[in-house]
């Protein structure tokens, strides 16, 4: 059994100008101890995506269809009391930006152990105790946990939330870009630790980013995100050998390459789309190099291409024969 | 101003319109408040107010009635009538003072932002200074001194307001003077007087804007709170005084309610248009309180 | 750290109420209409009284001489005579003190307890019929002048339905049996002006509390206590209102100063013999030794209750640091 299968899922947000399709039939599988990066430029509907899984959307998002198996059992239909069982300690999150994501009145410590508390009923000693060791954990130093949040730099701040996110010991953590605002060394070093101790403690691992660099030494599998839909989706081998998808490959190429010469990575023309009145048939289509009429008409289905790697396009792969 | 520049102004003047088009509060204060104006320009002048005509003493304090649909005061007069002349007192009490409040303000806090330092703590002290002084007994004790002409007031309600807005304003100038922009602007030789005038003021004038419009709705509290209390201008017929005058008269105990309510419905009126503009502004113009 | 913060709050309010010490005292000399020459030709003051301000004032002293006699004066507690209650304006200021404190503690506490209770429901019902009625209570009350107010509630209450009195703070000439007969009369005196003066104050902090919470609301710690599994109440209680009650903090301090203007209204209107109608009695009666040591007092006052708020909001806010 898979730890997380997600089934067409669709999530919209009703706004006074319309219907925003944030999420329009995405589909993802992540098996026990694994790692799926979720990638995406901004708005493409990733968070939207993890936001959905424990119905954190805000007032205006619902989710329209699909399904949402957590360990089998679908979650996306719970009511408020049942979800709020499975948030934090079966699905658990590291969300961007820690400024801001930790209150600012309130001791770490504190704020993790409250968790624990709610979740595992320790009392507040036992569950101070469990703090100073997930500090460890994370390599800050225990005595810090009655530190407040202003006292902590980014990159601590950082580790101070994957703390957070294991306080429960949850079987599936979604990180949102955990380390966007983090400088490289920082941010090598936080990712470095997030795959040790999903390793170690055989969590299932969804990281969410804009950054395609970050990915290729830390998840097994990758998606790629496009307008609120999946357009490819694989192993990280085949992802980045063997992509079949011009936005794939379009995203991959814009990297220099420092081994290869030296050319100017072209850039994607064209504006990102508008998620209430999407482009007909194939969202990518209207920047796409390598469009034809019927991409227009007929939206592409999913195809498979290899053992767990599947796209969207009607010209898989055209851009090899380039 | 090149065209891109007038262009782009442009397109903020249309973008606000259209949003302010949209906000139920601001229409309906515009609505109020236009209303206001306009009969205090025109209602003395269909209908002039003679402070000086008294009725006979068996007109004294009557009810509203066909001749006079407001009812008459404690001195005969016609409360309608006094009701537009005062309209147009305290509007304009308000505006001037008001106007000499934004002044002060907008130019204290530009300076203190901008020029830093020694004129910056110097400019903040007599603006914190003036923000601690409880502000009724201030204004109570300055009209004592200065005596109660309707110059005087509006001379003492502007000097008493200021602060609050010096300080906003403050705190706009300080957070755009660290823009890239002005480095630039500053790299390519303009003075510290262009830089303001040209660059910071244009980007201040939406919050003093917004700022202007709820010190005009204090202003006008103020003056209707001061006359009141006696030190308005006798000789003008302000809300204010006709409130001042039906509470000596004892018309709240008498049950003369024409007389003390219509003013200050009117006040509240008025007050209330400002507010909900502000409001509107506000929203208008700090993305974060809209809706999504 | 703390502490050296303190000691510097205590030091800024020092200087300021030298400051409006000097302010005060240059106010009432210098301006125009001199108001220590219109003093002596007074025809209320007494000859006493007028012997007694030159040797007060030390007419005849070059004016630095007459400021720091004045100083000496002040920390003797010496404010001069009052013209009008021919008695030294320091007892005066005393005998009526208490009055006033009551009406405003109680309109204090009654504004902040149920003005901060409109502001959490209003934030946390947004757009809803509760939130509207509540902002326009707030609009409203905002927008009359307390004087108005007070007129408004003795015309319904006093005269129309007669349930309380008009004015005074006791019934004049009667007995009281006991001392629980007294505290009714006290009250049923007490009743309209305290109302009238929370009215005003209630609006404006529910307005406050309102736009503070919705702020709150809208911060990443929010999510992430959501995603913790916590209800809607605990996340409020618990990370919500701590931290918008800082900026409520604050207000109240501010609001010491402006509930002046409103004591003064409230307590002329309803002949209430507290500090406000003395002032108002002061100013009638161009009595100026009284004006001057009451408008100094009451600034003082001011000044300290800000003091007050500050500390106290440094200890609050852990981001306050020396």
């Amino acid at each position: 059994m898979e730890l997380l299968k997600i089934n067409n899922l669709k999530t919209y947000f009703n706004i006074t100008a319309g219907t925003v399709r944030a999420v329009d039939d995405v589909s993802l599988t992540l098996n026990y101890g694994e790692s799926l990066g979720l990638v995406g430029e901004s708005g493409c509907g990733k968070t939207t995506t993890a936001l959905s899984i424990t119905q954190l959307l805000p007032a205006e998002g619902k989710i329209v269809s699909g399904e949402i198996l957590l360990e089998g059992k679908n979650i996306a239909n719970l009511n408020d009391t049942d979800i709020k069982k499975v948030r934090w300690k079966e699905v658990s999150m590291i969300f961007q930006g820690a400024m801001n994501a930790l209150n600012p009145v309130m001791k770490i410590g504190d704020q993790i152990a409250e968790a624990i508390i709610l979740h595992d009923k320790l009392s507040y000693k036992d569950a101070i105790k469990r703090v100073e060791e997930l500090f460890q954990l994370v390599e800050l130093e225990p005595k810090r946990i009655s530190n407040y949040p202003h006292e902590f730099s980014g990159g601590m701040k950082q580790r101070a939330m994957i703390a957070m996110a294991l306080a429960c010991n949850p079987k599936l953590v979604i990180g949102d870009e955990p380390t966007t605002a983090l400088d490289v060394m920082v941010q090598a070093q936080i990712l470095n630790l997030l795959d040790k101790l999903r390793k170690d403690l055989n969590m299932g691992l969804i990281l969410i980013t804009h950054d395609l660099s970050i990915l290729g030494e830390t998840c097994d599998k990758i998606a790629i995100m496009y307008a609120g839909k999946i357009v490819e989706t694989g192993y990280v081998e085949d992802i980045y050998n063997n992509n079949m998808h011009p936005y794939t490959y379009k995203l991959l190429s814009s990297f220099p390459n420092i081994h290869k010469e030296r050319v100017m990575p072209d850039a994607i023309k064209g504006i990102p789309p508008d998620l209430i009145n999407p482009p007909a048939a194939c969202r990518f289509h209207p920047r796409c190099p390598y469009a034809e009429d019927i991409c227009s008409k007929e939206e592409p289905k999913m195809e498979q291409a290899n053992e767990g790697h599947y796209y969207a396009c009607h010209f898989g792969g055209v851009f090899n024969e380039k | 101003m090149s065209t891109i520049k007038k262009e782009m102004r442009k397109r903020k003047i249309d973008s606000f319109i259209k949003s302010y088009k949209t906000n139920k509060m601001g229409l309906i204060g515009g609505a109020i408040l236009a209303f206001f104006i306009i009969t205090s320009i025109f209602g003395p002048l269909i209908f002039p107010f003679n402070p000086m005509e008294f009725g006979q003493a068996s007109n004294v304090l009557q009810p509203p009635s066909a001749s006079h649909i407001l009812g008459t005061d404690d001195l005969g007069r016609d409360v309608f009538r006094n009701l537009l002349a005062g309209g147009r007192v305290s509007l304009m009490v308000g505006i001037l003072a008001t106007i000499i409040s934004m002044l002060l303000g907008t130019t204290i806090g530009l300076m203190s932002g901008f020029l830093g330092k020694k004129t910056d703590m110097i400019l903040m002290r007599i603006t914190d200074f003036f923000l601690v002084l409880p502000w009724l007994p201030l204004v109570l004790v300055l009209a004592a001194i200065l005596g109660t002409s309707i110059w005087n007031i509006i001379l003492v309600i502007g000097l008493t307001s200021w602060a609050g807005t010096a300080r906003v304003v403050r705190s706009q100038t300080l957070s755009l003077k660290e823009r890239p922009f002005i480095e630039r602007v500053r790299a390519i030789g303009a003075d510290d007087k262009t830089i303001i005038i040209r660059h910071i003021l244009p980007n201040v004038f939406p919050l003093v804007f917004a700022n202007t419009i709820l010190v005009s709705a204090v202003a006008i509290l103020s003056e209707t709170t001061l006359s009141f209390l006696g030190l308005g201008d006798t000789t003008r017929a302000s809300w204010g005084m006709m409130l001042h005058y039906a509470f000596q008269s004892g018309a709240a105990s008498s049950g003369a309610y024409w007389y003390f309510l219509p003013p200050g419905i009117c006040v509240v009126l008025v007050v209330l248009s400002f507010t909900f503009l502000g409001y509107a502004f506000d929203e208008i113009l700090n993305p974060k309180l809209r809706r999504r | 750290m703390k502490k050296q913060y303190v000691l510097k709050k205590v030091l800024q309010s020092l200087v300021t109420i030298f400051f409006v010490i000097v302010f005060n005292y240059f106010l009432f000399r210098i301006m125009p209409g001199n108001p220590l020459s219109m003093i002596m030709r007074n025809p209320r003051a007494s000859a006493e009284a007028i012997e007694r301000t030159k040797e007060l004032f030390g007419l005849g002293q070059p004016w630095y001489m007459q400021f720091f006699i004045y100083l000496g004066n002040l920390f003797e507690g010496d404010l001069g005579l009052s013209f009008i209650h021919k008695r030294p304006v320091i007892e005066v200021v005393w005998s009526r003190i208490m009055p006033t404190i009551i009406m405003v503690g109680l309109a204090q506490i009654l504004s902040i307890v149920v003005g901060i209770l409109m502001g959490v429901i209003s934030a946390w019902k947004r757009g809803t019929k509760v939130d509207v009625i509540a902002l326009s209570f707030s609009l409203i009350t905002y927008s009359v002048p307390t004087f108005w107010l007070g007129i408004i509630l003795i015309a319904i209450f006093s005269i129309g339905l007669r349930l309380f009195p008009t004015s005074g703070m006791l019934t004049p000439g009667r007995t009281f049996y006991n001392t629980l007969s007294m505290i009714r009369d006290y009250a049923s005196h007490l009743f309209l002006p305290v109302l009238t003066l929370s009215l005003v104050l209630i609006g404006e902090y529910a307005l406050t509390m309102r736009n503070t919470l919705l702020d709150v609301l809208t911060e990443d710690y929010m999510t992430t206590a959501k995603a913790k599994g916590f209800d809607d109440n605990y996340i409020i209680k618990k990370h919500a209102i701590p931290n918008a009650m800082l900026p409520m903090i604050t207000l109240i301090a501010i609001n010491m100063g402006l509930i002046i203007g409103g004591t003064i209204q409230v307590e002329t209107i309803f002949s209430w013999p507290g500090l406000g109608r003395l002032m108002y009695e002061a100013l009638n009666g161009r009595d100026y030794p009284l004006l001057q040591g009451i408008f100094l007092l009451i600034t003082i006052s001011v000044i300290l209750a800000n003091l007050i708020a500050d500390i106290t909001y440094s200890y609050l806010d852990p981001r306050v640091k020396s």
